[in-house]
């Protein structure tokens, strides 16, 4: 069976997708070393600890996210959290920086490395140098490829891949991208946040909510029209008289209808994004796709109404898998 | 339930009403006794704060008529009620149903948020731990109060499940998710 990687933002949210069956659950430590480092979210080295006792005594397992990228002259604090989530009974790493990565091929050769969405590995050549060099098991493939490149790099690759099916999306080539920099100094790379939320005011004017961050206005929305998050991507701007969103129209991903074509890609893990989101919201998505991945290994149809249900409402997308380009 | 606003059942007016017309002092001195024993009994709640720990915020139930003011503190939390919504660090407003939904585990922040059920002003990082906070203490409120009226908890629990299963709002902890 394709194996479900599922996000917990709290030990709450960790419990909840365990329940729901997660095969394996993504989480990181309360700080800079992981790229979710939001406001009451993560787990300290206790809650860790705990948290990976009780995966582990439900057959889960739990990879650490340390895939931001260490600054120069701190590598201390990336180097702790590895070892601490080895300590703490971690079945692997998620890491981003190849010279963390080294590090930890050498220092903690007994840890199982993934390659993070971070690294944005997104060719045969890349991901084997990882292999050869730094003993990567499995990599976290960038969310730009469709399904029949997925099928051309796993042919010529020998670790496992994982694909993001469901959540949030990010629209560059993940690492890559400093656009939250250039408005508030921080970034995903560097500091875990992507748009931070202590850059973020919501106005009221009139009938109308703007969302800004670090004093510019990214989106405004009518009453009644959706809420939007500031995210910079995803903002709508005027420029030379249009007003438009630059990149894409922002949608969230479902990829669960291309479940059978990713098993048939070869891809060994599925993964879902969220780890901001409410235990309530992990455990009812975990449950869906693990019904779904079950449906697939026993080759029945995926069962449709459930996961219909996912994206009802909301913009959703097949993101890159299934994309022409413009 | 997920990416869409779920449907918010509507705070039957029955059970608001004296909560409209009980005096305000008294209501702010039961819920800050009731809050100091959670946070007693869920140390993790201000641990997960962080650095907001100690900032101010405006709980507002927008079909009540009348707003929480908290400022946590590990053994001295403060909830006092206003008729007007006060200064705060934060404030998050929405139907009482959706905010005991959040409380209790049925809904999604997310969701709320962007559906606009959800209306988050002033501090956004404060307002964005004290979800995450909450969301993290699986908290059930109508567990505490039964627990605190104490003998009259046995009369009380069954009530409170009661008028849960017929408004349809959450008042204790749900697992499953409700909507
Ligand atoms: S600005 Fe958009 S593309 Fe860039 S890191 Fe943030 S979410 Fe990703």
């Amino acid at each position: 069976m394709m194996e479900l990687v599922c996000p917990a933002g709290t030990p709450a949210a960790l419990r909840a997708a365990v329940e729901a069956g997660a095969h394996a659950i993504y989480c990181g430590f309360a700080d800079e070393t992981n790229a979710r480092n939001f406001p009451g979210l993560n787990f300290s080295r206790e809650e860790l600890a705990d948290g990976i006792a009780f995966a582990h005594r439900h057959g889960a397992k739990v990879l650490v996210a340390i895939n931001t990228f260490p600054a120069a002259g701190r590598q201390a604090v990336w180097h702790r959290a590895v070892a601490d989530a080895e300590a703490a009974g971690a079945d692997a790493v998620i890491l981003a920086d190849l010279g963390l990565v080294a590090h930890v091929a050498e220092a903690h050769p007994g840890l199982r490395r993934h390659l993070s969405v971070q690294a944005a590995a997104a060719n045969p050549d890349v991901i084997n140098f990882y292999a050869e060099n730094f003993g990567v098991r499995r990599v976290v493939l960038p969310r730009v490829l469709t399904v029949a490149e997925i099928t051309a790099i796993n042919r010529e690759i020998d670790v496992e891949t994982e694909v993001f099916v469901f959540g949030g999306l990010c629209v560059m080539a993940e690492g890559r991208c400093s656009l939250s920099s250039y408005a508030t100094g921080l970034s995903p790379n560097m500091n875990g946040v992507c748009s931070p939320p202590s850059h973020v005011v919501y106005a009221e004017e009139g009938e109308t909510l703007a969302a800004r961050l670090g004093g510019f206005t990214i989106q405004k929305a009518a009453k009644g029209a959706p809420a939007p998050y500031p995210t910079l991507c995803k903002g709508c701007f005027s420029s030379g008289g249009v007003t438009g969103h630059v990149f894409e129209d922002p949608a969230s991903l479902d990829a669960s209808e291309l479940i059978p074509a990713l098993a048939k890609a070869g891809v060994t893990a599925l993964k879902i994004e969220g780890r901001q989101r409410s235990r309530a919201y992990v455990r009812e998505v975990v449950r869906s796709f693990r019904a779904a991945v079950e449906a697939v290994d026993a080759g029945r149809p995926l069962p449709v109404g459930q996961l219909a249900r996912l994206s009802e409402g909301q913009a959703a997308t097949t993101g890159a898998y299934a994309k022409t380009w413009r | 339930m997920f990416g869409h606003a779920p449907e918010i059942p509507v705070f039957p007016g029955a059970m608001t009403a004296p909560l409209r017309l009980a005096p305000l002092a008294p209501m702010g001195v039961a819920l800050t006794l009731v809050a100091r024993r959670l946070i007693a009994r869920h140390p993790g709640l201000i641990a997960r704060l962080g650095e907001h720990g100690d900032k101010r915020f405006a709980i507002d139930p927008t079909d009540l008529p009348l707003t929480l003011l908290m400022h946590p503190h590990p053994t001295h939390t403060r909830i006092t009620l206003y008729r007007r919504p006060p200064e705060a660090d934060a404030r998050i407003a929405g139907p009482l149903a959706g905010l005991l939904g959040l409380v209790h585990g049925a809904y999604d922040g997310d969701a709320l948020f962007f559906s606009r059920d959800l209306v988050i002003e002033g501090d956004t990082s404060a307002a964005l731990a004290l979800r995450n906070a909450i969301d993290d203490a699986e908290l059930d409120l109508g567990a505490e109060i039964a627990a605190l009226a104490g003998p009259f908890g046995a009369v009380l629990a069954p009530l409170i499940a009661a008028m849960q299963r017929v408004s349809g709002v959450a008042l204790t902890r749900v697992e499953g998710g409700m909507a």
